[in-house]
């Protein structure tokens, strides 16, 4: 009696804590898209919490402003997420499957050194980074923000876990009777077997690389190569002849909306993903 | 083997221009046409924003069209000028336009940079004649003397090396005046008219008087410390760092403007809440609803700042003279060492900035206070041409011209940029209370050193 | 023998399916990281757009770096993580909880948790600039506050110490708790419910039973929580940098040690960014294998056998 009513008063009391959590990440989503509603005449006004008409003006602005080629980076943003989630995934997996499967001398060696490399912070290496690349003329070019996440050590130990809870090794042995050569073995049993851990680490490594800002920082020059973040960034750096805030805001606003479709439709699998790996065993 | 014979060419087209510009001065137009057969196809414009381009397209008699996102403009002969635009703010543009004169001697002739700008807090460090990165005007044929004569002098000495040598010419002037609200003036003095208004703020003692009256009615004088900055700045006896030396000397004027800004913050002359310029505070200071009397704007800032942020009507602002003169801004335009077009980028400059007709043009259409002193007195004549109706009608040129010619352009130095803005940065916290001046002084020397690693020691005025 | 001849083979594939990995990680990260060391035995700077250098000075650039404010701005990025961690790791845990608890009867559970999830895949420095325009003092966080009638002055949140410091937290909160949760509540599922009934006979209660079954049952996970936790805050940047616009101000007192890296990248210090990163380089190894250490002495339920194995060759 007295623990179910005291059940009852926790149940409220999570739902409340919830509700105020749930709020304060939904709160500023609101306010970018109100933002994205005015004209900086009326945000000049201060706020207010009813969307404005604006928002079809402030579209019309980003996309016709060559100085900030939204649409462009957009597309750029989305050559270089996806091509880094593609040959991420795909190469983490084949380590993971490399290491897991196969009994070679270097093998403890190399997967000591991939988890010692697992903490190394990457602007460590930007400066170092910065003169390779421009020595190796990729300066200014999409390619060194792609390939290098051949070699992501977080996505290889998630691989690296799902492969010991998830493939046994009798399959392997199986498909060799069968006469399946190594690499076809990998393309047509394996990667099907990892076919989940492969969708959560392709979205968390494509919005990774939609957000990251750094890198591309250091190598992009050009306009027409410039991913979403560098634009925001330039952007909000811009001077007094481009402020209009309203502009801003719908500009902040077209960058997040992709990831956040992307996120809506996937979120089962993203949520359910995000445990795959660390926990089972 | 090629690129040897063209570059033996540039030489000859480069000496062959030097003497006919000698000769033959300022022919717009036919160098143009005539030098196109030889020069590269492309003119690189490095710049931080549209308004270079907007006054080229708006008076260039060369332009034929530019595309619709505005990174191409098409000139008649069918040159194609590139303009490659990076922000200003965290010294994009600089880093962007480092990287390219790196490159400069390597680069394919059309990747050549062949003009660029720069702002007066850092002309300085392109115009250095060790640099040599802003061709002297006489290597492109332009005599500063004789074609540029009708210029603002000062502005001439800003673009010069130490030698006295000019790099760069610019075609606007940045004199600066106070401008007011009408409805506070009225509200406080009974008048808004300027030459009553400007009695009230004729130096700086009659201002702090008026600060106070200001205050009694519940108004601040001006919304943030950084926007007296540059009336201060600008009357320092000596550079920053003196040529050749690595030790930053901090003016007198720096420390009065550090005690003056602090005794107007405290005593509420200034609105606590806007913590120096281009932000978002600053930006509602300029609003209806803030009460905020005056700000320190050169042209330029009435019309892309100031007009933009105020959401009433017409006539509210008014302009007089400031306490004290003072230059704020200017974009000057720079040949680049090494570019392949010289004929183009000569006939640009000259155009842009030694062309009366062009830039009383700019004047009229963009309110530009432009670098002819003749076209300028014009203007302030005539109160019809140039009345403003953002200024309820005022000729605002008749108040910036006698400024104009009285601007002492302080010692430049190419640390300017960073000693001023870590400087304000560092002693914003001492405002507002967070440190005390010691500590002020020491953020400063931490932070000059992480930005110049070179500079060996700060001196301080006792 | 022909057992023998496969056995070769296969060890060929592995070898071969590793390879790509171990290539461009040398070609992009160690590279890099062998010319950032060797740079910070160098003094080599811009002055202007002219070059300063190389030329060497041996340690120079380690002991100037230990003579300047960098462990206070060291001391900084501890705070700020730990401003954002606690809350984080604490409500993590508290909504795993409920999450898991099916007495509660949380509803729309999926739609909470997509909801919490949401921050964490936003730009930092896009959620940064959102927050630096909603707290300034004129923004519409105070103009809530005022108009609500809690507050008669605007806040000048940006402006203090605390203030900074707690935005700076608050946002490391908000965009990595609703992480934590989910990866903590699929290792509390994880845990058999047999231990529960068990220790529910033995009549513990619910606080008990969190402290004594269900905290060292998910040790691992929260280790992994931990470390990239630390890892992520070792590396905080975007957040402080654009919410203080690079200066870390008030008083420099949320300059983290990437916003210091940074300064001196943008100052194009090479010597001085080299010998930084070196710092850094060293500060997270032995942070995470002292974690690696605390967190791995037992393994309860085996599920880090990867980590363990990592951590046995490190002892060989």
């Amino acid at each position: 009696m007295k623990s179910k009513k005291s059940g009852q008063l926790r149940s409220i009391f999570a739902h409340i804590v919830l509700i105020i959590l749930s709020f304060m990440c939904l709160f500023f989503f609101y306010i970018l898209f109100i933002n994205a509603t005015r004209s900086h005449a009326d945000l000049q006004k201060g706020f207010s919490a009813l969307p404005g008409n604006y928002l079809f003006e402030n579209l019309k602005n980003v996309a016709n402003d060559g100085t900030f080629p939204m649409f462009r980076g957009i597309l750029n943003s989305l050559i270089v997420s996806g091509c880094s989630a593609a040959i991420c995934t795909y190469f983490s997996a084949l380590t993971a499957y490399g290491l897991y499967a196969y009994n070679f001398k270097l093998k403890k060696a190399a997967f000591t050194f991939i988890m010692a490399i697992l903490v190394m912070p990457t602007q460590v290496t930007a400066m170092g980074f910065l003169r390779l690349v421009t020595n190796m003329g990729m300066y200014d070019s999409l390619l060194p923000l792609i390939i290098p996440s051949i070699a992501s050590p977080a996505v290889f130990y998630f691989m690296y876990s799902y492969l010991q809870s998830s493939l046994p090794m009798s399959l392997l042995e199986a498909a060799r009777i069968d006469g399946s050569g190594e690499f076809r073995t990998f393309n047509q049993i394996v990667i099907p077997i990892m076919k989940p851990a492969i969708a959560v680490q392709a979205i968390f490594t494509f919005v990774g690389s939609w957000n990251n800002y750094f890198v591309p920082a250091l190598v992009i020059q050009s306009k027409e190569k410039m991913t979403v973040p560098i634009l925001i960034a330039t952007l909000r750096g811009a001077d007094y002849m481009n402020f209009d805030m309203g502009k801003i805001y719908t500009m902040i606003l077209v960058a997040i909306v992709p990831i956040i479709l992307v996120y809506l439709f996937l979120s089962k699998y993203i949520i359910a993903g995000v445990t795959l790996g660390g926990v089972k065993e | 083997m090629k690129k040897k014979i063209v570059s033996m060419l540039l030489i000859v087209v480069m000496a062959v221009n030097t003497f006919a510009g000698c000769g033959k001065p300022s022919s717009s137009g036919a160098g143009a046409a005539s030098a196109s057969a030889e020069e590269g196809k492309v003119i690189n414009i490095y710049s931080w924003n549209d308004e270079f381009r907007e006054r080229v397209e708006a008076v260039y008699p060369e332009v034929k069209e530019t595309s619709s996102d505005g990174t191409v403009t098409t000139l008649n002969d069918g040159t194609e000028i590139h303009w490659i635009i990076n922000p200003n703010q965290d010294g994009v543009y600089q880093q962007k336009l480092d990287e390219a004169l790196l490159k400069q001697a390597d680069a394919a002739a059309d990747e050549k940079v062949d003009i660029f700008l720069s702002e007066t807090d850092y002309v300085n460090k392109y115009t250095d004649a060790e640099a040599n990165a802003a061709m002297p005007l006489s290597d492109l044929g332009i005599d500063p003397d004789k074609d540029l004569g009708d210029q603002y002098s000062f502005t001439k000495v800003t673009t010069s090396d130490t030698n006295g040598v000019q790099r760069g010419s610019t075609w606007q002037c940045c004199p600066g005046l106070l401008v007011y609200r009408r409805d506070i003036a009225k509200d406080v003095f009974g008048t808004d008219d300027p030459e009553e208004v400007a009695k009230k703020v004729k130096d700086w003692k009659t201002m702090k008087a008026t600060a106070k009256e200001l205050k009694e009615k519940g108004y601040f004088t001006f919304s943030s410390y950084a926007d007296t900055f540059r009336l201060y700045g600008n009357s320092i006896e000596q550079s920053w760092v003196s040529p050749g030396e690595t030790v930053i000397k901090v003016d007198q004027k720096i420390m009065d403007w550090v005690n003056d800004s602090k005794e107007w913050l405290d005593a509420g002359y200034l609105d606590k809440n806007v913590k120096g310029q281009w932000n978002d505070d600053w930006n509602k200071a300029m609003g209806s609803a803030s009460k905020v009397f005056a700000f320190l704007f050169p042209a330029w800032g009435i019309d892309f700042t100031l007009k933009p942020n105020w959401d009433g009507g017409d006539g509210v602002w008014a302009v007089t003279n400031p306490p004290q003169e003072y230059n704020w801004g200017g974009s000057y335009i720079h040949a680049c060492t090494g570019t392949d077009n010289p004929e183009h980028v000569k006939d640009i400059i000259l155009s842009m900035t030694a062309n009366k007709d062009n830039l009383l043009k700019i004047s009229k259409e963009y309110s530009d206070f432009t670098n002819t002193q003749s076209g300028m007195q014009e203007a302030a004549a005539d109160d019809k041409g140039y009345a403003s109706d953002f200024l309820g009608g005022q000729n605002a040129f008749k108040y910036f011209a006698p400024v104009a010619e009285k601007i002492k352009i302080a010692p430049l130095s190419a640390y300017d940029q960073g000693c001023v803005e870590l400087l304000q940065n560092c002693f914003s916290d001492y405002f507002q209370g967070k440190i005390d001046f010691d500590k002020a002084k020491s953020n400063f020397e931490t932070a000059i050193i992480e930005r110049y690693p070179d500079i060996t020691e700060i001196q301080w005025p006792e | 023998m022909k057992q023998k001849h496969k056995k070769i083979d296969y060890a060929k594939w592995g070898y071969l399916f590793i390879l790509p990995f171990f290539v461009s990680f040398f070609i992009f990260s160690l590279i890099p990281l062998i010319d950032t060391i060797r740079y910070s035995f160098f003094e080599y700077y811009r002055s202007g757009i002219k070059e300063v250098g190389p030329n060497f000075v041996g340690l120079q650039n380690y002991i100037s770096l230990l003579g300047s404010d960098m462990l206070k701005y060291a001391g900084n990025t501890l705070i700020l993580w730990i401003i954002g961690f606690i809350p984080q790791i604490v409500i993590a845990l508290l909504l795993a909880q409920w999450f898991v608890d099916a007495r509660l009867k949380i509803r729309g559970s999926q739609f909470f948790k997509v909801v919490i999830y949401l921050p964490n895949l936003i730009m930092a420095s896009a959620f940064a600039m959102l927050f630096f325009t909603m707290f300034s003092t004129n923004g519409p966080i105070n103009s809530i506050l005022m108009s609500v009638g809690w507050i008669r002055e605007p806040i000048d949140f940006l402006g203090s110490v605390l203030g900074t410091r707690s935005l700076v937290g608050l946002m490391n909160f908000l965009m990595w708790f609703g992480n934590s949760t989910i990866m903590l509540m699929a290792a509390i599922m994880g845990i058999s419910p047999d231990v529960f009934e068990a220790s529910e006979l033995d009549g513990c209660n619910s606080v008990q039973r969190f402290f004594y079954i269900t905290l060292p049952q998910i040790r691992p996970i929260l280790a992994y929580t931990l470390i990239n936790s630390i890892i992520g805050g070792l590396q905080m940047f975007d957040v402080p940098q654009i919410l203080t616009n690079g200066q870390g101000t008030p008083d420099r007192t949320s300059m983290t040690l990437i916003m210091f890296l940074n300064s001196h990248l943008k100052s194009k210090n090479y010597g001085m960014a080299g010998a930084l990163s070196v710092y850094l380089f060293i500060v997270s190894g032995i942070l995470c294998f002292v974690v690696y250490r605390m967190t791995n002495n037992d393994d309860p339920d085996g599920s880090k056998a990867a980590a363990k194995k990592a951590k046995k060759q490190r002892r060989g």
